[in-house]
């Protein structure tokens, strides 16, 4: 969790949310998305907390937040990187950018986010940019005809960011 | 004949009468489809996919909304299945056997659906439903934890649902064997009054049937010393309760009384009403009353120490064997009850020992605790608990009783039942509810002042214990009835039908309670109860970790405290503390429950739990406490 001071703004704003869609059963998705928007992710407790102000089962909510890919319940890195991997992209190389970019962050298909909270990589179906395949999402930025090549260069440029700022 | 009426199955002309599914007409045409997921009493689901009929110019359909036993072994049987085609390609997940009562195993699971429809939509509860997706799809409760961690009540209805076996009862069986075979023990069984009209399907005789005789002498040669009957300590149940309702109807404090002899509904008050738990009664339930008297009686009366005393219980009923397990049920270290067996533990450990019940000679129970009367024994039928307290106030209030004294106001078989009795204190107004979220309506009303009652039993099972997952597996529809009306018969047949009328009760307040609700009987026969949190999980923190030494403040924002305006105060002391840039002095989070809701808002400061908090006292404490901690 960020700092202590964020956190609380961010407790004050799921009520302002659970507020927003009235406390209604039938708005949890976009009460979940607000909520992810707020956190990054779903926190368990705070999902605990929405379930009892939405009178439903914490079990349900549950259900209802890892239905989605969208949703997730473990904490993201700070930039995330999301790569393509619809039949378009599939078939214009993306696995090679999808096996390099895991390998230089350590990461795997069961573990996308790195220790130090850095960069979540995740693989995406598809992102209706098929003219560009094969597509990296790095952050809110779309990088088309990626290579691995270039993906490591991107990633290289955030390091080196994060360094700077340090 | 209207030709519109008539249904063609397999060229088998069918008349239609209102059947709602292809499923019923087709169990009207004698033909089988085999079905996993219909239970009378839940919605209509279509999920096993199994039931798959060619409707003619629709191409397949499914109509899997009716079956009545749709065991998986019971179809793979009729349909020839003996060996699986298909090669295990999952890795195994892990199975929950951290609960007390359940053991799930979701490499088992088929997805019907079952458990979180009877969970959701009978007790209301909803602790499992499903999680992820695709391939990944589970049933799972929530987060993944175990149910005991979770809002599960342990009705076990969902184990009693399954068609597979991936929740079944946790057994004890290998322990009570254990025990019975230990020569230093003394092992004595108390048997709850539903077990007797049940017990018999688990040989093949009919629902109903009275098989007391034959289950005490099948205890016997299992190797029990003694067996008793959990509806002896019934009868005490219904003296204690009853003066306990009579007076709180004269003083007008804390009513209505809700009975509290399911366990299944006092975790899910605990859980969900704790703002009504003073309503509860502080009776324990006739299974640990006897456990305690067990234990505070025996050694003497058998000559035998108490810690070679071993208690088994033998119940309808999952729930019983956490409430057991509850650490206010110890009595100096000791637990008042030992063991819990279900009615289909005792079927399969008799099945064991190689005993041919339905051959066997009838047998009586043992004295004293073996001597009931009928008031105890139809404890295990939903409306029962109120009839016996009825039947023993009879005399005190001036109700008139039928000679027969059997009350039909309270007899019947709806979710939700109310009566009002005339008596000398005013009407009486009872309510009987079986079925958590019946119960869960009724609660809501009394919250929210727009029912007044003075007495509501409630039982989680349908039907009552009759009707508790520990039962053998329901095959017939009507399978409950058949083993209420034996209870009721059970009843008729005994010599005695009023609480008060058992001598052996009498005996026990002569010598060691002196009268009903005394001190005594409050230490041994009653209890409390304590809020308890739905879900096991961490608190909300606001501050960043530090080696400081920091005021902690940890504020409840569960919903009790949340409605109390909990909110308001964190809102406040986070900004007190932002505005100072204090946050080197205060370590700030919110907490889900502090478990004591009834209390509420609660907040802790540096362990000093403050109860019904006020926002000036807590801006006030703050300012204190910051002080304390200037630099």
């Amino acid at each position: 969790m960020d700092s202590p001071n964020n956190a609380a703004r961010s407790f004050n704003k799921v009520i302002e949310i659970l507020d927003r869609y009235d406390r209604s059963e039938t708005k949890i998705i976009p009460i979940l998305q607000a909520v992810q928007e707020e956190y990054r992710y779903l926190p368990q407790e705070v999902l605990t907390f929405v379930a009892t102000s939405l009178n439903v089962s914490p079990a349900r909510l549950y259900g209802v937040a890892t239905f989605y890919s969208h949703f997730s319940l473990e904490p993201k890195g700070k930039h995330i990187l999301k790569m393509c991997d619809g039949t378009a992209c599939h078939v214009r190389g993306s696995s090679d950018v999808i096996d390099a970019l895991r390998e230089k962050l350590g990461l795997s298909d069961k573990k996308i986010t790195t220790d130090d909270m850095l960069f979540t990589f995740e693989t995406v179906s598809c992102l209706g940019a098929c003219g560009l395949a094969p597509v990296l999402v790095v952050d809110e930025a779309i990088h088309g005809q990626v290579t691995p090549e270039i993906a490591l260069q991107l990633l290289d440029e955030i390091v080196q960011k994060e360094q700077d700022n340090a | 004949m209207k030709s519109d009426k008539i249904i063609y199955i397999n060229d088998r002309p069918i008349v239609w009468d209102g059947e709602t599914n292809v499923l019923a007409l087709a169990r009207k045409a004698h033909v089988e489809i085999p079905t996993f997921c219909y239970h009378s009493e839940l919605s209509v689901y279509g999920a096993c996919r199994m039931c798959l009929v060619e409707i003619e110019g629709r191409g397949l359909g499914p109509t899997c909304s009716r079956s009545n036993d749709c065991k998986l072994r019971d179809l793979s049987t009729k349909l020839g299945i003996d060996k699986v085609r298909y090669r295990k390609t999952r890795q195994p997940k892990a199975m929950d056997m951290m609960s007390d009562c359940l053991v799930r195993d979701p490499n088992k699971c088929v997805l019907c659906g079952d458990c979180v429809r009877f969970c959701t939509e009978v007790q209301g509860i909803g602790a499992i439903d499903f999680a992820h997706r695709g391939e990944g799809v589970v049933v799972t409760p929530a987060y993944g934890k175990s149910l005991a961690q979770v809002d599960c009540v342990n009705c076990g209805q969902c184990a009693a649902v399954c068609p597979t076996g991936a929740i079944v009862v946790k057994s004890q069986i290998e322990q009570v064997w254990q025990q019975v075979h230990n020569k230093q023990k003394t092992v004595v069984a108390q048997v709850a009054p539903a077990v007797r009209v049940a017990l018999g399907e688990m040989f093949n005789l009919p629902s109903g049937e009275i098989t007391t005789g034959k289950m005490v002498t099948a205890l016997r040669m299992i190797g029990f010393d003694k067996v008793f009957d959990t509806s002896f300590a019934a009868d005490l149940t219904v003296i204690e309760e009853a003066n306990e309702l009579l007076t709180r109807k004269t003083k007008g404090e804390n009513l209505p009384i809700f009975t509290s002899c399911c366990p299944a509904w006092v975790k899910f008050a605990e859980q969900s009403y704790p703002q009504l738990l003073n309503n509860l009664s502080s009776c324990r339930s006739p299974q640990q009353m006897f456990g305690s008297l067990a234990k505070a009686r025996l050694p003497q009366l058998l000559g035998v120490a108490k810690e070679e005393i071993c208690v088994v219980a033998i119940m309808p009923c999952t729930a019983k064997k956490y409430e057991a397990n509850r650490k206010e049920f110890t009595t100096d270290g000791i637990a008042d009850v030992d063991f819990v067996l279900t009615t289909q533990e005792l079927g399969k450990m008799i099945k064991e020992a190689g005993i041919d019940f339905n051959s066997l000679e009838l047998e009586s129970m043992d004295l004293p605790m073996g001597f009931a009367t009928g008031a105890g024994v139809i404890f295990g039928n939903s409306g029962g608990v109120s009839e016996a307290v009825l039947r023993y106030a009879a005399d005190k209030l001036q109700i008139p009783m039928p000679e027969s004294i059997v009350l039909q106001e309270v007899r019947g078989s709806s979710g939700i039942r109310e009566a009002q009795i005339e008596t000398s204190v005013g009407t009486l107004r009872m309510a009987v509810v079986h079925g958590l979220k019946n119960a869960a309506l009724l609660a809501d009303k009394i919250v929210n002042g727009t029912a007044q009652y003075d007495v509501i039993e409630v039982m989680a099972c349908p039907g009552g214990c009759i009707g508790g997952a520990g039962q053998p597996i329901i095959s017939e529809s009507d399978t409950r009835q058949q083993r209420t009306r034996a209870l009721y018969n059970a009843d008729k047949i005994m010599p005695l039908h009023r609480a008060q009328d058992n001598p052996f009760i009498d005996e026990i307040y002569q010598t060691l309670l002196h009268e009903p609700n005394s001190h005594k009987a409050h230490e041994m026969l009653h209890t409390q109860y304590r809020s308890r949190k739905r879900i096991e999980d961490e608190e909300i923190s606001f501050s960043a970790p530090s080696k400081e030494d920091r005021c902690k403040i940890r504020v409840c924002i569960g919903t009790s405290c949340f409605l109390r305006g909990a909110q308001e105060i964190l809102a406040a002391t986070l900004k007190t503390v932002e505005d100072n840039a204090w946050h080197n002095r205060f370590d700030i989070a919110a907490t889900f429950c502090t478990e004591q809701c009834d209390l509420g808002p609660t907040i802790v400061i540096n362990g000093e739990v403050i109860h019904r908090a006020r926002l000036e006292d807590v801006k006030a404490r703050i300012q204190t406490e910051a002080s304390l901690r200037e630099k």
